[in-house]
């Protein structure tokens, strides 16, 4: 193997901003119209270049909330107190306004129905944004593989797609469990914490069912349920996992 | 590149004397941490501290021993490639003078390497004469591991990637053999004065 | 003052990267360690994207796989810690 200088090839296009989803205090969804999209597949993401007027670039990537079936082509960001980019999609951007993306990229972490399951999504935070579109797209394609979604957030405020995810759960071959790390409503009768070896016990597939296991979140949440599925029989190459930045559950 | 994203100012700068800001620059309060690799991990009694390469003999010193060695207090500005500074730095570490002293050498340039396999190069005046040290304090605490603890060059006056964590050692060189970044392209040099981002900069 | 702690992330990190250079799909190539041997995805590589440049490790051994550099929109790719990279998923 050695090494070599490139140009790119994996052009730039802009996309409008049509509407936006105020999904949670720090979380919108973001409607995009764009005209050179070429189709995505659930689990795919997107990068976006912002540019100041002084030339200034910063670059981030989003996954795509939205299935491949669906009419709008959406993108769900969590503002991060501290970020660059997040606010400014979080709370500048206006419709009508330009953006500019390339991709969708990754066939990784991308789940699709002939891979099978059963499917076990866990996701952290903003983690979730990505198996809602293999929610959607598994429902869209009429699937009946049996799936799993355990999602950590904060508080049950900070539930992205709450009441999406809690109807797929009553009416879907779905089970949908939440634990809230931080805080918790009275009378909540989930988990309370961080999710762990113990908890994956009880909520994840046995391991003799083989699962087909999508974890993605913070690097940290991420590396500690791989592990402990890992620890519970799991094969490892049956686990895909998509990290995002240090952001907290 | 005509696109510019309506209202994107990208983060806030602190207002601060521009002549104390070199082209392309912006200042940080925060102290961003970069790295290309795991925080290593070398434990204090194996930890030494060589120069090696075109010297009438190799010196090495124990962190005991360093530590032994007078230190300085210095403030000084940091710059880094990836155009973040931050102003009035404080530092305490060994100068390399003190280190180098007594050192009979044809050299010209150095190399400095690190746990992990880090490696930077420079002139060898340009860690001379009070301008590099090796850092082990940074604000009156023991250097961060993140940051490049438990001790790292410090050379100011160029980009900050030359002021390598985790340092272990400097070689002495003959000619100018190009470091990690170097040699994918980062200048030689890496003047923040004069911008020297990359080579041919 | 606030410091930002070093994550890692994965290779689905740099999807549009690799993308960009390669004119190709890569986080399900794999690539085998050129230093111990460990075969994996791409897309299970340990990245590092705070740095003047983007690094690729081995999630067994930590060793350097890959390394990308911009400058001047143009790409250095150096390839040189992998034995081996598979692209034919």
């Amino acid at each position: 193997m050695a090494r070599a200088a490139v140009r790119g090839r994996l052009s730039w296009q802009v996309a409008r901003v049509s509407a936006f989803v105020d999904e949670t205090q720090d979380v919108r969804s973001i409607v995009l119209e764009a005209p050179a999209w070429p189709g995505h597949r659930a689990g795919q993401h997107v990068d976006i270049r912002l540019t100041a007027e002084d030339g200034y670039q910063a670059q981030r990537s989003y996954s795509i909330a939205s299935a491949p079936e669906d009419e709008e082509l959406v993108l769900t960001v969590e503002r991060l107190d501290d970020g660059e980019v997040s606010p400014y999609l979080v709370d500048e951007l206006r419709p009508g306004d330009e953006l500019e993306l390339r991709g969708p990229v990754g066939g990784y972490f991308v789940w699709e129905e002939p891979l099978g399951g059963p499917l076990l999504l866990v996701g952290g935070g903003s983690g979730v944004v990505p198996l809602r579109a293999m929610l959607r797209h598994r429902r869209a394609v009429g699937s009946t593989v049996p799936v799993r979604l355990l999602y950590s957030a904060r508080t049950l405020d900070d539930v992205i797609y709450r009441d999406e995810l809690t109807g797929l759960g009553a009416m879907d071959a779905v089970d949908v469990r939440f634990t809230l790390t931080r805080d918790q409503p009275e009378g909540w009768d989930g988990y309370a914490r961080r999710i762990d070896r113990d908890l994956l016990e009880e909520v994840a597939w046995p391991a003799s069912e083989e699962p087909l296991t999508y974890v993605c979140g913070p690097t940290s949440l991420v590396e500690t349920v791989a592990s402990a599925l890992v620890d519970l029989g799991h094969d490892p190459a049956r686990i895909r996992t998509e990290r995002f930045g240090p952001t907290g559950t | 590149m005509s696109f510019v994203s309506r209202g994107f100012r990208g983060r806030r700068r602190e207002d601060v004397d521009s002549s104390r800001v070199p082209p392309g620059q912006y200042v940080t309060g925060d102290f961003p941490v970069l790295s290309a690799g795991p925080t290593p991990r070398t434990s204090m009694d194996k930890w030494d501290f060589s120069i090696v390469g075109e010297v009438d003999e190799p010196r090495r010193w124990t962190w005991k021993e360093l530590r032994e060695l007078p230190s300085e207090e210095v403030t000084v500005d940091i710059h880094c490639v990836t155009k973040w500074s931050k102003l009035d730095t404080v530092w305490r570490g060994v100068s390399l003078d003190t280190l180098l002293d007594g050192v009979e050498t044809s050299a010209e340039y150095v190399t400095a390497w690190s746990d992990g396999g880090y490696t930077t190069n420079m002139p060898l005046q340009d860690v001379r004469d009070g301008k590099a040290w090796i850092a082990f304090e940074f604000d009156d605490e023991p250097l961060d591991p993140e940051h490049g603890g438990p001790a790292r060059l410090l050379v100011p006056h160029l980009y900050f990637w030359k002021s390598a964590k985790w340092v272990r050692g400097i070689e002495l060189t003959l000619e100018d053999e190009p470091g990690f970044w170097e040699s994918y392209g980062y200048h030689n040099y890496g003047d923040p004065w004069r911008e020297q981002r990359y080579g041919g900069d | 003052m606030a410091d930002v702690a070093v994550t890692t992330l994965d290779g689905n990190a740099i999807a549009g990267l690799l993308a960009d250079v390669f004119g190709q799909e890569m986080t399900l190539a794999t690539g085998t360690c050129a230093s111990c041997g460990a075969s994996g995805e791409v897309g299970t590589f340990v990245v590092y994207t705070r740095a003047p440049g983007t690094v690729a490790r081995c999630p067994a051994c930590t060793s350097v796989l890959m390394v990308l550099v911009t400058v001047r929109n143009v790409t250095c790719v150096d390839l040189r810690g992998l034995a081996a990279l598979d692209l034919t998923r």
